[in-house]
């Protein structure tokens, strides 16, 4: 008996199995909603390029079989600002962690909403750094503890949909690992729009961060995802605080402006010396 | 696209501009930057002139970003480039790093300024000829140059280009504030007599291409995104397939031993120097950028004093021409290196430099050496 090969491994470097990740992460679960995605687009995967960053869910650029460049520590931004520009032809996504993409990264996320270039940002929020062992981060919540906030943090966090949307994002929205089937469709619908696009998926960390702050297990925080979510499209992303009951999810933001790259190319075609 | 860049002819114009200039000429169609005294000029050029040879200008939210844009951008096809001064020159070293690492073709100006810190910030120096060497963190090389002219600003862009595609490494300009801000005559060649190398293309299907399996000469092939490759690049030790492979000592071995040798045993065919007046010369000045010079003027005044004195000039810093300095030193009385910071080449030339007593002169400050100064070292060392 032979085993049938399955319908997304095409997606993968199948040679680099078993992943990194640990048993329940919730990465797996954002690895398997992009490529849903792409196979339902039936995208040309010789135009598209994931750019990651460091990090537990930076390995996933190396687990696609794509055009993939695994960039240092929260550079994928701006290396991923590069390629569009250099060819505006291709699809640009980067998928990273909330400290690769707002601690560390912070400056070159925020300019290239700014910008509107068209990047498409997919940020697995798992509200630690969960790759050095479960240090907080801009997304831990007040009081959570974690091994460099052994007494609590006393930090504020971000709200990341507020503050992609307050930077100028075209495209912002909020899933989580329990919403997968609107999870896909919200990567679809980025996948074919233009400019600056985010997509925050609330993540379960188990191992690193759960199991300190009373979630034992990966059921237990996607139960907490599933008990705390309220799917509110187009509210307030000011008021879209994650806290222990309330997770606001949805789409906060959905509009159109010339991007980046448009307005740039725009300027190059008007100022070429014409050949004679 | 070479009959869009400027037209032959005899020009005045800055160092900045003939680097802007020889950067088209080369190829470069993307520039990345931010501005930073004393090399915002640069930036201010390419953002004028790019746009009308079809490139790409983009002013990042800092050095760093601007680095890693390079990259992204030459990965997806484009010659690229960005330029800064010591303080950005600090923050690109965790990108210099990653173009070592990845093999990516790319070009950085660092127009030198008085350190550290912030420093002078406008006045001239040299004082990041080492970090240009050491300042990324592990094992790696690259390729530094070191103009001493607004002609060599030109010349030594498209070389630094030439080198960078060639051997997949960042090659960097190393240069002082004067040369880059000063105004000289520049005489560009017709475009068809300006040689440009490109990265070498894959001549496998995508199928087999190994993105990081190296030819005899150690410089492994370069696809490009979109052109259906769909390979892996990362900053992590990886193998010829591009797949990180931390855990392998074997793999890490191999990789930093073949980023090094690359470009260590190709040295004698990247080396450049001019040697003045060497064959009989009892006194030796080893200098580069704008202190050569002042040095050229001295030995001349000094040989009319009856001292036979002698110029090796470097034009490449990195990797550093030793078997050079060490045959242009043999058998002569002393050499000196006048350098505008406070000791660093100085310490190459002493470990080239067997038998023969090694002066450095070093001048901190806005001011270059004066060729009289340079002159009264060498009458000192001739007296000695």
């Amino acid at each position: 008996m032979s085993i049938a090969e399955h319908p997304l491994s095409k997606y993968l470097r199948t040679e680099l199995m078993p992943h990194i990740w640990c048993s329940g992460c919730g990465n797996g679960i954002i690895l398997n909603a992009f490529i849903r995605a792409l196979d339902d687009l039936q995208i040309d995967l010789n135009k598209i390029v994931v750019v990651s960053g460091i990090g537990c869910i930076g390995r996933i650029a190396g687990y696609l079989k794509l055009d993939s460049f695994h960039t240092t520590h929260g550079r994928p931004i701006a290396v991923a600002t590069g390629i569009k520009l250099a060819n505006p032809q291709l699809e640009v996504v980067v998928i990273s962690g909330d400290g690769d993409l707002f601690a560390i990264g912070g400056n070159h996320f925020i300019h290239a909403a700014r910008r509107n270039i068209s990047i498409k940002v997919i940020c697995a929020n798992n509200f630690n750094y969960g790759m050095t062992g479960g240090q907080s981060g801009p997304t831990t919540p007040p009081k959570a503890v974690t091994t460099t906030t052994p007494y609590g943090n006393i930090e504020y966090p971000f709200n990341l949909v507020h503050l992609a949307s307050a930077a100028g994002a075209t495209y912002v929205a909020r899933w989580t690992t329990f919403h997968v089937g609107r999870l896909i469709a919200s990567i679809k619908k980025m996948l074919l729009r233009r400019g600056f696009s985010f997509i925050e998926v609330v993540s379960q960390c188990p191992e690193m961060y759960g199991r300190y702050n009373k979630m034992r297990s990966a059921l237990e925080m996607m139960e907490w995802f599933k008990r705390a979510s309220v799917v509110a499209d187009f509210s307030d992303p000011a008021r879209a605080e994650i806290t222990s009951d309330r997770i606001v999810v949805g789409e906060f933001v959905d509009a159109e402006k010339p991007t980046y790259e448009e307005l740039l190319y725009a300027n190059i075609a008007q100022t070429t010396i014409k050949r004679t | 696209m070479k009959d869009e860049t400027i037209s032959a002819g005899i020009y005045f114009m800055s160092g900045n501009m003939a680097c802007v200039e020889g950067a088209i000429a080369a190829g470069c169609r993307f520039f990345a930057g931010y501005p930073i005294s004393p090399a915002t000029e640069i930036a201010e050029h390419m953002a004028a002139r790019l746009p009308k040879v079809g490139g790409v200008f983009i002013q990042m939210e800092d050095e760093i970003a601007a680095l890693s844009a390079i990259i992204g951008a030459s990965y997806a096809g484009l010659k690229a480039m960005t330029a800064t001064s010591g303080p950005g020159f600090s923050l690109m070293q965790e990108s210099i790093g990653l173009a070592a690492m990845t093999e990516t073709p790319c070009v950085i100006v660092d127009v030198m300024r008085g350190g550290p810190s912030t420093g002078q910030p406008t006045f001239p120096g040299q004082q990041d000829v080492m970090q240009a060497k050491w300042g990324s963190h592990g094992d790696y090389e690259i390729i530094a140059l070191a103009p001493s002219s607004v002609q060599e600003m030109f010349d030594l862009t498209i070389e630094a280009f030439n080198l960078a595609e060639t051997y997949r490494v960042p090659a960097l300009l190393m240069v002082d504030g004067i040369t880059a801000r000063m105004w000289e005559r520049v005489v560009i060649p017709p475009a068809e007599e300006i040689k440009v190398n490109s990265r070498k293309k894959p001549r496998v299907p995508p199928d087999k291409y190994m993105p990081f399996l190296p030819d005899e000469d150690m410089v492994p092939p370069m696809a490009c995104f979109g052109e259906g490759y769909r390979f892996h690049v990362t900053g992590l030790t990886h193998d010829e397939l591009g797949y990180p492979r931390a855990e392998d000592s074997a793999v890490q071995m191999r990789l930093v031993k073949r980023l090094c040798d690359k470009i260590r045993r190709n040295a004698e065919k990247i080396v450049r120097v001019d040697e003045v007046m060497l064959e009989d010369a009892e006194i030796i000045i080893v200098a580069y950028g704008i202190v050569a010079r002042a040095a050229l003027n001295a030995i001349k005044r000094a040989r009319e004093l009856g001292i036979k004195a002698g110029l090796l000039r470097l034009i490449t810093l990195w990797p550093f021409p030793e078997k050079n300095v060490a045959k242009a030193t043999e058998g002569s009385k002393a050499v000196i290196v006048p350098e505008m910071n406070y000791g660093q080449i100085v310490r190459e030339v002493e470990r080239a430099v067997k038998t023969v007593p090694v002066y450095h002169f070093p001048k901190l400050g806005e001011e270059p050496h004066m060729p009289k100064e340079i002159l009264e070292a060498i009458v000192r060392c001739g007296s000695l």
